[in-house]
């Protein structure tokens, strides 16, 4: 496929700002069962504020991939069939949510709506980050299988795109809530963020190997015998039935060599895992001061996953590329 | 319940291509808008189009045939492009099997391309919407056209009759039959999407002649004489008798 920008900045960029909304509303609920020092109101306000921030921008990039972006609205009609009908609704909705979790929290509006079993109060910000949470995570879901649910992209018909999605959008978010507690002087919050973001990291990269090995070996459902109905064994386009370009080869193919596309592999892993597993270990491990570094390990991240998710495009082999072989 | 479709012979389509100049000639002067060409006099010429005839070479040299292939929209029955849609512009026409798009109803996203293994869907450059074969919607039901006329256009155009056009849900309609006696496939049935436009194969035409059917046994042509003229009361028999 060839890979289009709006929908790589798209997926890195919500994804990055979901994973640091479920960074923050964990700090807050951790902070509120006493294992975390809690983290202030200014500073989950501000925080959600960033992943506003992150969503807003994604939003934007998405409308780049549409032909007549002033239809948009249509496409919450078809959630009933559509991944990608649920995942108009559901982005809107947890920017939403987003947004009243930071108003409540900036504003301190956080009257106890009751008390549970055990003395916890039911605090309304609490209420909302969990939607929040929930939300966060369904996008994931929603967004990955918008590729996911396609069977004729073998490499992208498989649970572990879904996985993908959720783990490298966490991974990205914590390393992000990390540098930003770094920087709001959050310190109490910031080996909790970079020891979970180290985890995340280090499984997106299990995971996303997995998905590689798994690409590695797939075999091919359709073929040229099957694609034209003639069952012998050797047969060669001759023609596609024009010389010039068209859609058709434009949006299937990735134009670059094979060479390129393995470089590709090489610095996503490199620079979405490698290097900011091995900044945040140097967080955790030394007493430098930690903001510049994390923010340098999440900026290598980001750069890594738009990467990662520019092979993904790449990578996947659509069937309709075995009608367009040959110009002549 | 009705389902349109083309059964294209491949076993006598030879490539000429007219019913790709016929399609977009007919689907860029209707009402749906025209399908837009870039630089059509120029270097890299770019455009719409519905249909498309490839051609394969089939075998090794010397032995090799060629297959001429018409591609358009299959109409499949169980198409994976509509569900995908997520606005509707995509859709399939209960009554007749057509699979259209609502050309004010879709945001131009190309989700359903993705979604189509055949690669018969083109975004129009200019008009920034989803296109494809319509199966000339706009002929079929024209009751402008004499009857005779209402067919798709590249139907129409197709001079060695490769392109059949009826409803593959009627048993006794000419497509039917085709199918049915002359081994109508579908392509990559692998998918479960059902294509209703079906492919008739290459056949080898082949005819076996005895040397009594050049020679006729009962009167060889070379005798070359009056037959005897049988009485009134007998029997008379073509080529045996003079009347």
């Amino acid at each position: 496929m060839h890979p289009a920008f709006s929908v790589i900045f798209l997926t890195t960029l919500i994804g990055a700002g979901q994973g640091l909304f479920l960074a923050l509303f964990g700090a807050e609920s951790l902070g509120l069962l006493g294992v975390l020092p809690a983290p202030g109101s200014e500073f989950l306000a501000l925080g959600s504020l960033i992943a506003l921030i992150f969503l807003v921008l994604g939003l934007v990039a998405s409308f780049f991939h549409l032909g007549r972006p002033e239809r948009a609205w249509r496409t919450a009609t078809k959630w009933r069939t559509s991944w990608l009908s649920r995942e108009v609704i559901v982005l809107p909705a947890f920017m939403g949510v987003v947004f009243l979790y930071g108003v409540a929290h900036w504003f301190g509006f956080n009257p106890p709506l009751g008390t549970l079993a055990g003395g916890y109060p039911v605090l309304p910000t609490v209420l909302l980050g969990a939607l929040g949470a929930l939300l966060a995570i369904v996008l994931y879901i929603t967004t990955a299988m918008i590729y996911a649910c396609i069977k004729f992209l073998q490499e992208w018909h498989s649970p572990l795109t879904v996985v993908n999605y959720t783990v490298l959008g966490a991974a990205s978010g914590f390393t992000l809530a990390a540098a930003y507690a770094a920087w709001a002087g959050a310190a109490g919050l910031v080996n909790f963020l970079v020891t979970v973001a180290i985890v995340l990291t280090v499984l997106g990269l299990a995971t996303r190997a997995a998905s590689l090995v798994r690409n590695s070996r797939i075999k091919a459902k359709s073929t040229l015998q099957t694609a034209i109905g003639v069952k012998h064994p050797k047969i060669q386009q001759k023609s596609q039935g024009f010389m010039g370009g068209s859609f058709n080869t434009r949006e299937f193919f990735h134009h670059v060599s094979a060479a390129f596309l393995r470089g590709m592999k090489w610095v996503f892993l490199l620079a979405a895992f490698v290097i900011p597993a091995i900044l945040l270990l140097v967080v955790l491990a030394t007493r430098v001061d930690p903001t510049g570094v994390l923010i340098a390990a999440f900026v290598t991240q980001y750069l890594g996953l738009i990467a990662e998710r520019w092979f993904f495009f790449a990578q996947a082999n659509h069937p309709q590329n075995i009608y367009y072989q040959s110009v002549a | 319940m009705t389902q349109l479709a083309l059964v294209i012979d491949l076993n006598v389509c030879v490539g000429c291509h007219a019913c790709v100049t016929s399609c977009k000639e007919w689907n860029t002067s209707g009402d749906a808008g025209p399908l837009v060409d870039q630089n059509p006099y120029d270097a890299d010429p770019t455009g719409t189009f519905f249909n498309r005839v490839q051609s394969f070479e089939v075998g090794e040299y010397p032995n090799t045939e060629t297959v001429h292939f018409p591609k358009s929209c299959l109409h499949c029955e169980e198409p994976p492009c509509v569900p995908v849609c997520p606005t509707g512009a995509s859709y399939k026409r209960e009554s007749d099997g057509i699979v259209l798009v609502d050309y004010d109803k879709c945001i131009g996203c190309k989700y359903c391309s993705w979604a189509c293994p055949y690669g018969v869907r083109e975004v129009d450059a200019e008009r920034k919407v989803m296109t494809k074969c319509t199966l000339c919607v706009d002929r079929i039901y024209n009751e402008e056209l004499p009857e005779w006329d209402r067919k798709p256009a590249c139907v129409r155009a197709c001079p060695t009759n490769a392109r059949l056009y009826g409803d593959i849900h009627d048993p006794e309609s000419v497509v039917s039959k085709a199918i049915r006696e002359a081994g109508g496939y579908q392509l990559m049935p692998e998918w479960g999407t059902k294509p209703a436009n079906h492919y008739l194969p290459r056949r080898k035409t082949q005819v076996t002649i005895r040397e009594d059917e050049v020679e006729r046994a009962d009167n060889p042509l070379k005798i070359d004489s009056q037959l005897p003229k049988p009485g009134q009361e007998e029997p008379s028999l073509d080529d045996v008798t003079s009347w």
